[in-house]
């Protein structure tokens, strides 16, 4: 459960974040939608305690994110932006370094843990070479594998299948699709039909505003039936000016 | 606390995955031993002492260690690690503390590699072993505050060269107080009590008590709290 309360980020004279607020309930794949600049990413960083808001705040699972902030952290798995990773370690080493910060002490759940996850986000090939070394579509595999490690209650992916071939995205959207049930997967987006096939909740940010809070079905009762028609049409105003 | 200690694994072995761990124990090693044979005219003095060993190691430090130190924090801004650092569940301070700490593990092991010239002068006379092991100790303890400036400025920008040259000049101005010919220039200027004053400020005062073989508490205390001071700036930087 991630409840958002009036966020807002500053940076200078800069309003990146406007006063947004929603809920998220386990279950539920939101698709966080807006153009580039929208405030996408800023919010999903103050969600992740990477950066602070500048007012309002939001709680996961009922632990506030400035208050409890490693709490927090221990129930969310992030993947940020362009999934960045240390480019000197193998992708074993790396994983090593994950399960060492998340805590998991028993070698035998460890080594468990670490061989599942590889094989969940197909690394098997790779385990030994170093993450400089990888392809685009590996290192965000990479990052995917960092990011679902201790099974968190909660995932935060910004941009998951940026860059990603279609053989590549099909393949990380049906590990998106197959780990919702229980959890609260957040994920941003510029692919609209990726939304279509993936969401079951779309937020529309626009100039750091929500602009739509609604279910995909909704949206084209509302709006009409394409999607990307009623995207350009409620974001078009940054646009123009 | 125990959260450091990834951090620090992560990244002492992160020297050793590039060659910057070798080429910088090489330079080190042979800058080291170098200077104290063709500089410091070793041979020359006739005394089995380290005392033209150690007799340049805060100017070597002046310059190596900010090449340890620079990539600390620029390295991870610029690949955007930071972000990956910070979401995980570890503190700024228990990051801060774990990176400078394998730093300062991999400074320490080059200092301790030298100890071949320790035999040396062993084997050729008799030497103090006491004042020998305080300047050790000393020499370790002023890398530490080399390297705590170092992370600090390294923290200020995500360009490395940069970080490399705050560096030097921030630990430059330190080392020049405490060096005679600049606070005799000073002392033309201020009363002698601001220049006792200020060349306190100094690395070079504080080791040169070690290369004598006193071990100070207050040269200690010295170099614990500048280094202290360093990385509680340094984690405000990042916070900021």
């Amino acid at each position: 459960m991630v409840s958002v309360q009036n966020i807002t980020k500053e940076f200078g004279a800069n309003r990146a974040v406007d006063n947004i607020s929603f809920e998220v309930t386990p279950g539920t794949i939101l698709g966080f939608l807006g153009p580039n600049g929208a405030g996408k990413s800023t919010t999903m960083k103050m969600l992740t305690g990477f950066l602070t808001p500048t007012s309002g705040t939001a709680s996961v699972n009922g632990y506030d994110i400035l208050k409890e902030p490693i709490e927090v952290k221990n129930r969310i798995g992030y993947l940020p932006e362009s999934s960045p990773a240390y480019q000197e370690m193998t992708v074993l080493e790396f994983l090593n370094f994950i399960a060492d910060c998340r805590g998991f002490t028993d070698l035998e759940k460890r080594t468990a843990r670490i061989k599942e996850v590889i094989s969940l986000c197909h690394l098997e090939n790779v385990g030994n070479q170093t993450v400089e070394t990888l392809s685009k579509g590996y290192k965000q595999r990479v990052g995917f594998a960092q990011a679902i490690f201790h099974d968190p209650p909660i995932l935060i992916l910004d941009e998951p299948t940026d860059g990603l071939d279609p053989n590549q995205k099909h393949e990380v959207r049906k590990i998106i699709s197959g780990m919702a049930e229980d959890k609260v997967i957040i994920l941003s987006t510029h692919i609209l039909e990726e939304v279509d096939a993936l969401c079951n909740r779309i937020i529309i940010i626009n100039d750091g505003r929500l602009i739509i809070d609604q279910t995909p079905d909704e949206i084209r009762n509302e709006h009409g039936n394409k999607l990307d028609e009623v995207f350009r049409k409620l974001t078009s105003s940054t646009h123009n000016s | 606390m125990n959260q450091t200690i990834p951090v620090l694994k992560r990244e002492f072995g992160g020297y050793f995955r590039s060659p910057v761990a070798y080429v910088f124990l090489v330079v080190f090693l042979t800058a080291s031993i170098g200077l104290t044979f063709f500089v410091g005219n070793f041979f020359d003095g006739q005394v089995a002492s380290l005392q033209s060993f150690f007799l340049f190691h805060p100017w070597m430090f002046l310059f190596l260690i900010p090449a340890v130190g620079m990539r600390l924090w620029s390295e991870e801004k610029r690949s955007g690690t930071i972000e990956l650092l910070f979401t995980l569940p570890i503190t700024t301070t228990q990051a801060v503390i774990g990176k400078y700490l394998a730093a300062w593990l991999f400074v320490a092991l080059a200092i301790f590699l030298t100890f071949p010239i320790a035999i040396t002068v062993g084997y050729l006379g008799d030497p103090d072993w006491g004042v020998i092991f305080s300047s050790y100790l000393g020499s370790i303890l002023m890398a530490g505050s080399f390297l705590g400036i170092c992370s600090l400025t390294s923290a200020l920008t995500q360009n490395q060269i940069i970080s490399f040259i705050l560096s030097v000049l921030v630990c430059l101005i330190i080392l020049f107080l405490g060096w005679s010919i600049f606070s005799d220039l000073l002392s033309a200027i201020f009363p002698f009590w601001i220049v006792d004053a200020l060349s306190n400020f100094s690395f070079t005062t504080h080791f040169d008590t070690f290369t004598k073989g006193i071990i100070n508490v207050r040269s200690v205390i010295y170099f614990l709290s500048l280094s202290a001071t360093a990385l509680m700036l340094n984690i405000l930087a990042l916070e900021r």
